[in-house]
Order: structure tokens, then C-alpha cells, then sequence
């Protein structure tokens, strides 16, 4: 039995795997499917984690936080605390207000945006439980730990704002009582025709009220921060758990007033971000500013609970959407509003979430009129920021799950009215509503695919016989085709949505004399394997061993240049950039190779790490051979410098576009509530692969994070702004148990915008699987009456739905495709 | 202030240590065993977990005084030179991205395959839900353990299981 159960996974998972199978191109590298030059130290304890680093005479800092979502501090006293045994500091945010700054936003969407000031340490006002009010510098973590309860602070508490829509109302507490207002910013986009002209012409119209639930990004590994002074020379040393070294180093420079040559950053082994770590954090501006007072080398490290208060939080918007079409199904116009939680301060990209997600609502479908406004609203709660996705996510959900709505108000098969709508292969590149360019993409073969994989016909069938039967277990089919963008991002677009900072990526190339190579990349990974890739992007240009590329990242010092690793783009632009430099370091060597080899340069050929002269095959010489003779330096060209070491800084010139299908099947027991996912495949078109090993892995843990929204995970906050759900006991982080085996496929459809072809494949997971869970979810329940659920669709949620004040809601039979309907339907349990 | 003597990856430590000390905390700052990390403090993640005598166990749900005698491994002393089984196939099947859980995943592996050496896909998932990972889904840690099992328990893996590191197609005979 076990025997046949894991031969039968495991020849599933080859099955529906030939792209693994597939011959890898270019020089034998690219597509294989190495194991990872990571894991040996990582399988063995010998991981140098932020909390690893012990330095001599090392401090521990900890920071007293705000137990009131809101209030005004009278006082604080930290005396008592100083009397301790083993407490060398302790400082109020008033203490530190001259030094400390303001945390940065380096997003203002609008010219009118609210800005309010950031302080590391609230000054006069708490505005979020967990907001930081005092810390304590002690010998060791536990002493720190007793110091904070020494600490006195005497609040006076001011009303909570918790509710999007109430803080926006007249006479709503404010959480910046200066500022006059709750409302951040409205931010309007529209492109093509009127939408109220074209919304007249339409023969259905939907709306829907979706929520974004708040979720806890919880990267397995903690935030934590050591800061190594030389006081003397007013220079610092900053580790950090972060997926931003390179942006933290000019911020921590900005915000304390330290010269950015005077502060260098290393990101050392970071364990998981997922946006968490893509921000610049109350606790390294302070653990900086104190070790600069104090001339200590001081550590910070969050506990988790801590964490899910002081770390941002993702998503958390009220999405109203409103799709019109004709009655063949055809989309005609598109409307949505957005309400985006801010929290209580800005945090780096807090703004600029929602407005990514902007452009992704349109997704893979045509039509004539599209019109958003986004407002954000502050709120007395964390900081919400970029999570996994950021913004394609709630886009993607929104549109996905209203074209099921539509589907349903139509009688059409949801594929069906997907079909209908979606840019078709041959019309690409495509320019979409919103004005990307959609270079490459192939809808029709990816759904094919999926649809095989997934056995639509006979899981209809199921589905149709426990709907006839009433069946106390129903089963649900729920569809999410998307597209997102990926490969942040031109600088040029950037800039004209008022990001603070370009999107382009650092390389370089090191040539070694005994023919080695370093590769440092600005790309900054904890997690992904960039080690792994880039080397294999190099050793296939260079025609090296992929065993003699070593890969530098995350040191200012070693990597001095780059813009590090969020938003899928490591790959599309870091890894680019890699590529581009190899072909500097080729001409290099082929201007050598030819003055060695007595040619002339356009006669030397390369390839396979070796140059040659085209028609005399013997005269030869390997790219290690040239390296040697570079760095020897005895017989080079005149005027020719003796290096073959190149640079490239890659400005993406667009977008890429992965796309794919993703189908769930689900079993809802209707007498608990309870959803089990029966089935799930996804075919995901991310353009080449490098590692088909990496790859899908990622695709894996993206499925894990999407489908964890739909089901499992809320952060919540309580009437006062208390967040219930402040530790791993409440929140629910899905073990392996509540999660299913994924049936993956690929195809194809290689990006045009890039020379490698590639597409990025960090949050395709996590975009397209919370629509297509809920939607299974939905699709399950409609013959109840239901036509949505929030998230995530917990039992305790279905049961409810179910059984409207206790009474058991009965099935109206089938759901036929067939009969169209002119009305405006809208959401909930009808 | 109690004395303490623990045997952790094959040496013997004597400290006093603070009574409410956890064993988490005398691992990492106490004997700068830093190969385990810390992922929550509600043992719900299992980042942390080790083996005391033989049984795995979260070492933040245990105060150092009562590890007091015990002999202890971490994942820095769990192989010598060659790695364990279970080490070789979290690498072959891609069984971790950031590493962070990866201690704790491969301990609690060792200790579950020690009570079932053939156990199912199901019984692995329901095995490890003590140890949550944020970045795998899961499906290449089941892979992996099942992988080890095979091998642990002197068997060929099955044909066309392993998708070997310098085979360019992708797939062994």
C-alpha cells in the first residue's frame, strides 16, 4: 500500500513534468536542474543568521511597545530600568528624537499624499499596539527583557480607528489628529472609452464587495538587526535580516544623517521575506543610533510575537468591483474602487501597493473601458507594506473572482466566458488597457494543459451527481487564468508613478588567474537559490564549471551596487544583468584571444569557454587560458587594460508577463463546513527556465501562500484595535497536514523583452491560487444560494453561510449553464 | 543560578545556568551551538527542535535545568563527515529554499522515521505538522522523507524518483 501510494506520486510528479524532461539550450547549463550550492551549509547547521552574530562586548536591545492601539504618552520614566544589574541604557522616543529621524516612505502615489512624520520611538502619540515607545540596552537578552517591565509609561488613551469605511466618515477619531484627515491619498487611473457611456450599452452587470483580509507575511526566520560600530571613525557595520541591503544603506544614511560611505550593510543569511524584510524598520535606525551613543556593538532580534505587531502586514483592502458585459459574454467595461489600509504610518511602499495592483485588474482579458480609484486610509493598526504579489494578488482575486459571477449571471461556463474575453496568442505583443505592453503569452495552450491535467469532464460529472444526490460532501471547481507583471521595473515607469528610486540591477563579473569566476550580483536573496542560477547563467555563457562560479551578494562592501530582490525581479533584471556582463567579458577576451592567437578579432570565434580561429580549429585557447594571460598581463594590446573583470547595469526596458492556469477542485463537507482541497493543477508559462528544480519549488511555495489566504490565514483586530490573532497559537500558518499535493506543468511561451527569454516565477503561486480556491469554494456552494465568502473560507465560515440563524439552507438543485439574465446582481448569500 | 551538564553533539558541557532558562537559549548563546535556530516563541514552528535522547523536541518548550544529564543532538551534530540520509535527500528533492526550518524539519524526520520507517505520504504530512515552513508548500519535504525512508530502509529508490543533480535530461533510469 505505502509502496504503491509514493510510486504513484512520484511517477505523477514526472509525468506531469516534461519540461524536466526536456534538453536544456545555450551552453548546456540553462534548464538543468542543479541542486543547490546553498543547501550544504544550510542542511548542517552552518547558517550565519542575523542572530548568529556574536561580537565582542555585544549588547542586547529590546523594545518597550504600546499596549493601546492609540493614545496619548503623559510620561515615560525609564529610571527604575537603569537601576537594574546588567542595564547599560535605556532611552524614551523623547530621548532619542533629535537623533533618530524618520522612518522613510519612498512612495507618494500623489502630490497631496498625507505623510505623516515616522518616528522609530512614538514621541507624543502611540498609533498602533506595538508601536515602539522606549528601549533597553542590556548585557543579555533576558536582562533586557526584565529592564522593559522596569519601565513606566503613563498613556492616555484616544479612541481607536479600526474600520476602513468609518475612518473615512465625518467626525471619525483621527489617527494623525494634525493632519485633519484619515484619508492618505486617492489615487484615479481610467484608459479607453467612458466607462458609464460603455456601462449603458452593457446587457449584465455585476458588482461585488470583496475583502482583502489582512494577512501576517511570517518569514520563518525573525527580523533581527546587529550594528557594529568604530565610534571613533564614525563608521558602521549594520546586519540585517534584510531583503534590501543596498536600500537600507542609502535610507539608514537619509534618516540618520551618518555619510552613506560610513555605513556599510550585510544582509547575511536571511531566512525568508516575502516583503516582510523589503523595508527599512524602526529597530535598525535605533539599534544604529544607539550603538553610535553608546560606541557598543548592539543586537536586536524580534521574538514572533513581537514581530506580528512590529513587522508590516500584507494586503487588507475592500475591493468594490463592478463588471459589465454583453449577453454573449463579451466584457465591456470594468470599474473598481478600492479602500487600501494603510495602518497607522507609511511604511517604505505602503502606498504604491495598491497601485501596482492597479494595472492587473484588466489581467488577460480585452475590453473597452476601465476606471479605478484607489484611497487609502490610515488606520490605528500595523503598517501594512508589499506582501508576496503586492497588489497582483488582490487584483487578480478581484477580477477572477468576478468573471466566475459573471459566468454564473450568464449561464456560461466559466472557462468559456474566459475564452471569449482573453487576449488570443496571436495577437501578442499586446498592448492592455492600463498600456503594457504584454509581450508574449499563450493563454489557450496553458488552459489546454491545465484542463487535461486536471480532468475536467469527469470532475464536472462528480460534481453534478452529488448535487442530484445531495450529497452531504460537495464538491466545488473553481478557475483563476492570470497574467501579472513582473520584473520590477523600468525606471523610466517608475518614475512616472513617483517611485522614489529606479529598477535596474547590478552585475559584475570577476575573472580570476586561475580561470575561477566571481559573480556579484545586486540581487540579494534569502531563500531563492540566486547562488545556484547565476551560476548556471555564467557558467553557460563562459563555458566554465558551474562548480568554479562562486556568487557574492548581499555586502555593500563586496556588492557595492544594486536594488536587491522583491517584485519577481532577481532573475528578470539581476540575472540579466549577469548575462550582460558575461558578454562584455567575452569581448574582452576575444580582443586578447586574437592578439595571442595572431588573428584578426572578427576571425576569433567562442564557444564552449574556448576561442578559436574560424578555419584553423588548432589554434585555440580557453577563456581560463586568456584569464591567465590577462593577469600575467605580459603581452596584452596596446592601450588595452589588463582585466577582463566587466560591469552591467541592467535597466529593464519592460515588464514580463508570466501567465498560467490554475484549477482547484474542493470537498466541502456542508455539516462542518470544513473545505479539503481535492485537486489542484497549475500550468504556469514563466517564459525560459534556468532551473526547472528552482522553479518549482518556488511555484510550490507560492501555492502554499495563495491558498493559505484562502482558507487559513487572518490577522484580526478587535473593536479597540487590539490585534487577537498576535501569535503563532491564533494565526493560522498551514502545517503540512492542511495543505494538498500540487500537480504542476509548465509551458513555454519564452518573454521577448529580454535576451534570456526569461519571465520570473517568485509570486505566480501566490497570485493565481487564492482565486482559484475560493472560487472552487463559491462554485461548491452556489446551489445553496451563495455567491461569495469571504476569506478565508474557514469552516466555522462555510457552516454559517450554510445555515443562515441556525437553519440548514437546501440545495435548489443543479446549476445549469444556460438562460441569461439583464439584471445587476450583487454580492452575498442570496 | 543551578549546574548543568548536558552531552550535546558529542561533548559534555558543566554551566551554571539561570533556572527559567530555556534549553533554546543555553543551546545558542550558552554553548554558541547556533545551528538551531528560533522561529516563534509559542513552540508552534518547530524551527527549533533537537533530539534528546534520540526523541525530537522542541528546545524551546524545554528549560535548560531539565535537559539537565541528558544527552542532546543538534543538526550540527547529527552527521560526521558524510551526511545523514535524511540531509542528502532534503538537498536532492529541493526540500528547502531559506533554510530557516530546515534544522528543525530534518530532526523531526529522523525521529519519525526511527518510529515508522515506511510511512505514507499522509503519515509524513501528519508527522512533520509540528514543524511549519513558510517557503516549500511542503510537497519537496514529503518527497524528500519519503526518499529517505526508501533509503534508510536499504531500498532502491523508485525508478524515475530522482531527478539527478548532473543528469541534463532531468531524469535517471
Amino acid at each position: 500500500m505505502t509502496e504503491e501510494l509514493d510510486a504513484g506520486m512520484l511517477a505523477t510528479e514526472i509525468a506531469e513534468h516534461p519540461d524536466a524532461l526536456s534538453a536544456p539550450y545555450g551552453g548546456g547549463e540553462l534548464g538543468r536542474g542543479r541542486r543547490r550550492k546553498e543547501d550544504a551549509k544550510l542542511v548542517t547547521g552552518q547558517t550565519n543568521w542575523t542572530d548568529n552574530i556574536t561580537l565582542p562586548g555585544l549588547l542586547h536591545m529590546a523594545v518597550l511597545r504600546s499596549p493601546m492601539a492609540h493614545a496619548r504618552i503623559v510620561s515615560v520614566d525609564v529610571s527604575a530600568a537603569l537601576e537594574m544589574p546588567g542595564v547599560i541604557a535605556a532611552y524614551s522616543g523623547a530621548d532619542l528624537a533629535a537623533e533618530d529621524g524618520a522612518l522613510p516612505c519612498a512612495w507618494p502615489v500623489t502630490p497631496d499624499m498625507v505623510h505623516p512624520d515616522h518616528k522609530p520611538l512614538a514621541v507624543d502619540e502611540v498609533r498602533h499596539v506595538g508601536d515602539g515607545v522606549a528601549v533597553v540596552i542590556a548585557r543579555d537578552r533576558y536582562t533586557a527583557a526584565d529592564a522593559l517591565e522596569a519601565i513606566s509609561v503613563e498613556y492616555d488613551q484616544l479612541p481607536a480607528v479600526v474600520d476602513m469605511e468609518a475612518a473615512l466618515a465625518e467626525g471619525s477619531p483621527l489617527v494623525h489628529s494634525d493632519k485633519g484627515t484619515n484619508k492618505c491619498f486617492t489615487w484615479p487611473f481610467a484608459a479607453g472609452d467612458d466607462y458609464e457611456a460603455t456601462r449603458a450599452k452593457a446587457d449584465v452587470v455585476v458588482t461585488r464587495r470583496f475583502r482583502q483580509q489582512r494577512v501576517l507575511p511570517t518569514a520563518m526566520e525573525p527580523r533581527g538587526v546587529v550594528v557594529a560600530p568604530i565610534a571613533a571613525a564614525d563608521e558602521y557595520t549594520v546586519y540585517s535580516a534584510t531583503q534590501i541591503p543596498h536600500i537600507l544603506r542609502v535610507m539608514l544614511a537619509l534618516v540618520t544623517g551618518i555619510g552613506e560611505h560610513k555605513i556599510r550593510v550585510i544582509a547575511p543569511d536571511v531566512g525568508g521575506g516575502f516583503g516582510s524584510k523589503l523595508n527599512v524598520y524602526a529597530e535598525e535606525v535605533l539599534a544604529l543610533v544607539v550603538a553610535r551613543k553608546l560606541g557598543r556593538p548592539i543586537k536586536w532580534t524580534e521574538s514572533r510575537s513581537e514581530g506580528y505587531q512590529a513587522t508590516i502586514h500584507g494586503r487588507d483592502q475592500i475591493q468594490d468591483i463592478e463588471v459589465s458585459a454583453t449577453k454573449d459574454g463579451k466584457l465591456l467595461g470594468l470599474k473598481v474602487e478600492l479602500l487600501a489600509d494603510m495602518g497607522a504610518y507609511l511604511q517604505l511602499v505602503t502606498p504604491g501597493v495598491p497601485i501596482l495592483g492597479a494595472f492587473m485588474f484588466p489581467s488577460i482579458y480585452k475590453m473597452d473601458s476601465y476606471t479605478f480609484s484607489c484611497t487609502g486610509v490610515f488606520t490605528t493598526k500595523t503598517p501594512t507594506d508589499a506582501y508576496r504579489g503586492a497588489g497582483r494578488p488582490e487584483a487578480t482575486y478581484a477580477i477572477e473572482r468576478i468573471m466566475d459571477e459573471l459566468a454564473a449571471e450568464l449561464g456560461m461556463d466559466p472557462l468559456e466566458l474566459r475564452r471569449r474575453n482573453w487576449i488570443k496568442h496571436e495577437e501578442f505583443p499586446f498592448d492592455s488597457i492600463c498600456g503594457l505592453t504584454y509581450d508574449s503569452g499563450n493563454y489557450e495552450a496553458a488552459t489546454a494543459k491545465a484542463e487535461q491535467m486536471f480532468d475536467m469532464t469527469a470532475l464536472r460529472r462528480e460534481q453534478a451527481e452529488r448535487r442530484e444526490r445531495k450529497d452531504p460532501i460537495q464538491l466545488g471547481i473553481g478557475i483563476s487564468t492570470f497574467t501579472e507583471m513582473c520584473g520590477l521595473a523600468p525606471s523610466r515607469v517608475l518614475g512616472s508613478l513617483s517611485y522614489g528610486a529606479g529598477g535596474w540591477e547590478a552585475a559584475q563579473i570577476r575573472m580570476l588567474p586561475t580561470g575561477k569566476v566571481e559573480v556579484v550580483s545586486g540581487a540579494t536573496p534569502h531563500g531563492q537559490g540566486h547562488h545556484t542560477s547565476w551560476s548556471q547563467i555564467v557558467a553557460d555563457a563562459l563555458g566554465v564549471p558551474f562548480e568554479d562560479v562562486e556568487v557574492i551578494t548581499g555586502d555593500t562592501d563586496s556588492s557595492p551596487k544594486g536594488m536587491d530582490t522583491y517584485g519577481s525581479r532577481s532573475l528578470v533584471v539581476g540575472g540579466v544583468a549577469i548575462h550582460k556582463a558575461t558578454g562584455k567579458v567575452i569581448e574582452k577576451a576575444r580582443r586578447i584571444a586574437a592578439h595571442l592567437l595572431e588573428a584578426a578579432e572578427g576571425d576569433v570565434e567562442f564557444h564552449g569557454g574556448t576561442f578559436s580561429v574560424k578555419g584553423s580549429p588548432e589554434a585555440k585557447l580557453s577563456i581560463q587560458e586568456i584569464a591567465l594571460a590577462t593577469f600575467a598581463a605580459h603581452n596584452l594590446p596596446d592601450g588595452m587594460e589588463p582585466t577582463l573583470d566587466s560591469d552591467y547595469v541592467y535597466d529593464p526596458e519592460n515588464f514580463s508577463f508570466p501567465h498560467g492556469t490554475h484549477l482547484c477542485a474542493v470537498e466541502i463537507d456542508t455539516e462542518t463546513g470544513f473545505t479539503k482541497i481535492r485537486k489542484y493543477v497549475c500550468v504556469d508559462d514563466i517564459g525560459k527556465i534556468i532551473n526547472p528544480v528552482i522553479v518549482e519549488g518556488q511555484v510550490h511555495g507560492g501555492l502554499a501562500q495563495g491558498i493559505a489566504q484562502a482558507l487559513y490565514e487572518e490577522a484580526i483586530y478587535d473593536a479597540e484595535g487590539n490585534l487577537t490573532t498576535g501569535t503563532m497559537v491564533d494565526y493560522l500558518i498551514p502545517s503540512a497536514a492542511d495543505l494538498p499535493h500540487f500537480d504542476t506543468g509548465r509551458t513555454e511561451t519564452p518573454a521577448t523583452s529580454n535576451p534570456l527569454g526569461v519571465k520570473g516565477v517568485g509570486e505566480a503561486g501566490t497570485i493565481a491560487s487564492t482565486p482559484a480556491v475560493v472560487n472552487a469554494v463559491v462554485d461548491a456552494l452556489r446551489p445553496f444560494g451563495i455567491n461569495d465568502i469571504d476569506m478565508p473560507a474557514s469552516p466555522e465560515r462555510v457552516w454559517r453561510l450554510l445555515h443562515p440563524g441556525g437553519q440548514r439552507r437546501e440545495a435548489s438543485g443543479t446549476v445549469a449553464y444556460g438562460g441569461v439574465s439583464t439584471s445587476t446582481t450583487s454580492g452575498g448569500a442570496a | 543560578m543551578t549546574r548543568v551538564s548536558m552531552k550535546v553533539d558529542g561533548v559534555v558541557y558543566e554551566d551554571d545556568v539561570e533556572p527559567r532558562r530555556l534549553l533554546t537559549h543555553h543551546l545558542r548563546d550558552g554553548l554558541g551551538r547556533v545551528g538551531t535556530p528560533i522561529g516563534c516563541d509559542t513552540s508552534n514552528c518547530g524551527a527549533c527542535t533537537v533530539l534528546i535522547g534520540g526523541e525530537s523536541v522542541k528546545s524551546c518548550s524545554v528549560l535548560a535545568v531539565q535537559a539537565d544529564g541528558e544527552e542532546i543532538t543538534t543538526i550540527q551534530g547529527l552527521s560526521d563527515g558524510d551526511w545523514h540520509p535524511v540531509q542528502k535527500a532534503f538537498q536532492q528533492h529541493h526540500g528547502l529554499q531559506c533554510g530557516y526550518c530546515t534544522p528543525g524539519m530534518i530532526l523531526a524526520t529522523v525521529d519519525l522515521l526511527k518510529n515508522n520507517p515506511s510511512p505514507t505520504e499522509e503519515e509524513v504530512r501528519h508527522g512533520l505538522e509540528g514543524n511549519l515552513c513558510r517557503c516549500t508548500g511542503y510537497q519537496n519535504i514529503v518527497k524528500a522523507v519519503l526518499s529517505a525512508a526508501a533509503e534508510m530502509r536499504g531500498e532502491q529508490p523508485h525508478p524515475g524518483s530522482f531527478r539527478d543533480a548532473d543528469d541534463k535530461t532531468g531524469v535517471s533510469a
